[in-house]
């Protein structure tokens, strides 16, 4: 017979224990002693009965989804592995949840079994989710109206797309009352016509804050919501029922606002590569029909005054295009274009036609003359050169 | 012009879409292509306009206002 070390037998037998299939998840009744809540917040204690005791151990991770006050003498059921501490060479419990005997009190229990249930009926699957629309107009929000969260969305709203129409259904989002509210404030949602999405929020709190999220009646509000709706609830970790059955899971009350939305600065160089796109069109076929047209008339063509009203039109369009980027790089840029365009107005300017020689005629009234049928013999007329002006008298 | 100005943004552009495709396939009048251009522009501006001058909206749907 070999002879094992302490740590060979010891592993040995840890492996047994982990092995069994009854081992592996058991709930054990017994009367809690020895409780010791330890500061870095795992549970130690024992239960036990009349003829035996079973050490158990619940760490952090587990403790703090129990919302029931246990204390040494409570009758409770414990959840968990049984399996084998090496170092004192003992067996004991590794608690996953607790529940008072007769009652619940375990809310992750309750959690997981809603989940396991909805999830079930179907009511988070996949191809439930909506699509959440592109361009909405009317957004419904329930949520509390005294909540940071809440300003925290209207603010993403206004910087990203304030075209919007919010509607506030208020309610409260914790507490017993809660989930009735909220149920209440989507019901109220749902009678409004012509609404694009409905968002669920709340900002971060402990578990028991968001705890009215994960209730049945909330879930199945969401469900037959008559629009997509997004939740946004507490942080980043934090994830709920309601989260589950929404169309769309934002981690936090502010994402839920920039998921409904599109985002202004987006749309602005999208409507920037379509103004360019539709200048690039209009110019391409405006350019081979200004070709024939030259070719027939001539330079009648060139010099049309359509043609500079369409350059104008043109650099003004650019120019739009440059100020609505208002990156400050392009402001350089828009001088430069300012320039050129005050020397295309300067061109239309009459004083300079005059200065290449033409001269305006007009009678002593001021009215300018167009032709010789509209003046007579010896009327005086008035000459208006670049820099000045002379009388005449007509001779015939 | 009321036409336009009525339009949601959504529309709006997906009616601009709509002009740059026609604009694109050619085969078109001036007038026509001018005509498109324009309506184009204005499309394309009051898309801007709605971006930048829009307020948020928001009101408010208590118990006592829950039939709208």
């Amino acid at each position: 017979m070999g002879t094992f070390s302490v740590r060979e037998v010891t592993q040995y037998i840890h492996e047994l224990f982990d092995a069994d299939s009854v081992l592996s998840d058991v709930r054990v009744r017994g009367e809690v002693s020895n409780l010791t809540k330890a500061a870095s917040g795992h549970w130690y204690f024992s239960i036990k009965d009349a003829k035996a005791q079973l050490r158990c151990v619940m760490f952090r991770g587990r403790a703090q989804y129990v919302r029931l006050d246990v204390k040494a003498g409570d009758e409770i059921i414990v959840q968990g592995r049984i399996s084998v501490y090496d170092a004192r060479g003992e067996y004991q419990l590794y608690a996953e949840s607790i529940e008072a005997v007769g009652g619940v009190g375990d809310l992750h229990a309750q959690f997981e079994a809603l989940k396991a249930k909805l999830d079930a009926e179907g009511l988070f699957d996949a191809d439930r989710k909506r699509e959440i629309p592109v361009f909405p107009r009317r957004i419904g929000i329930v949520t509390s109206p005294t909540a940071a969260a809440y300003q925290d969305m209207l603010n993403v709203f206004r910087r990203r797309f304030p075209m919007l129409e919010i509607i506030l259904s208020p309610t409260l989002v914790q507490g017993a009352e809660a989930p009735r509210q909220i149920v209440a404030a989507l019901t109220r949602l749902n009678s409004l016509a012509a609404l694009d999405i409905v968002i669920v929020a709340r900002g971060g709190g402990s578990l028991e804050d968001l705890w009215c999220f994960n209730d049945e009646a909330v879930a199945r509000a969401i469900a037959a919501c008559g629009v997509p709706v997004i939740s946004g609830i507490g942080h980043e970790i934090d994830f709920t029922i309601a989260d589950f059955v929404a169309d769309l899971r934002a981690p936090t009350p502010s994402a839920a606002a920039e998921l409904a939305t599109p985002n202004r600065d987006d749309l602005l160089l999208d409507l920037d590569r379509m103004d360019q796109t539709l200048n690039g069109a209009f110019g391409g076929g405006l350019r081979d029909k200004q070709g024939k047209l030259r070719q027939s008339q001539g330079r009648l063509g060139y010099v049309s005054p359509a043609r500079t009203i369409e350059q104008l039109r043109e650099q003004l369009a650019s120019l739009r295009r440059l100020l609505r980027g208002s990156a400050f790089g392009r402001l350089e840029r828009l001088g430069d274009r300012l320039q050129t365009n005050a020397r295309l107005l300067d061109g239309a300017d009459p004083r300079r036609i005059l200065a290449r020689g033409y001269a305006i005629v007009s009678d002593e009234a001021g009215t300018v003359v167009r032709s010789a049928r509209e003046v007579q013999q010896n009327q005086r007329l008035g000459v208006r050169f670049r820099e000045d002006q002379i009388k005449v008298r007509v001779e015939n | 012009m009321d036409e336009i100005e009525k339009l949601s943004y959504e529309a709006a552009y997906q009616a601009l879409e709509d002009v740059l495709a026609q604009l694109d396939s050619g085969e078109l009048a001036l007038e026509q292509s001018v005509s498109l251009y324009e309506r184009g522009q204005r499309l394309s501006a009051h898309c801007q306009r709605l971006l930048e001058d829009a307020e948020l909206k928001v009101r408010r749907l208590d118990e006592a206002s829950a039939v709208d």
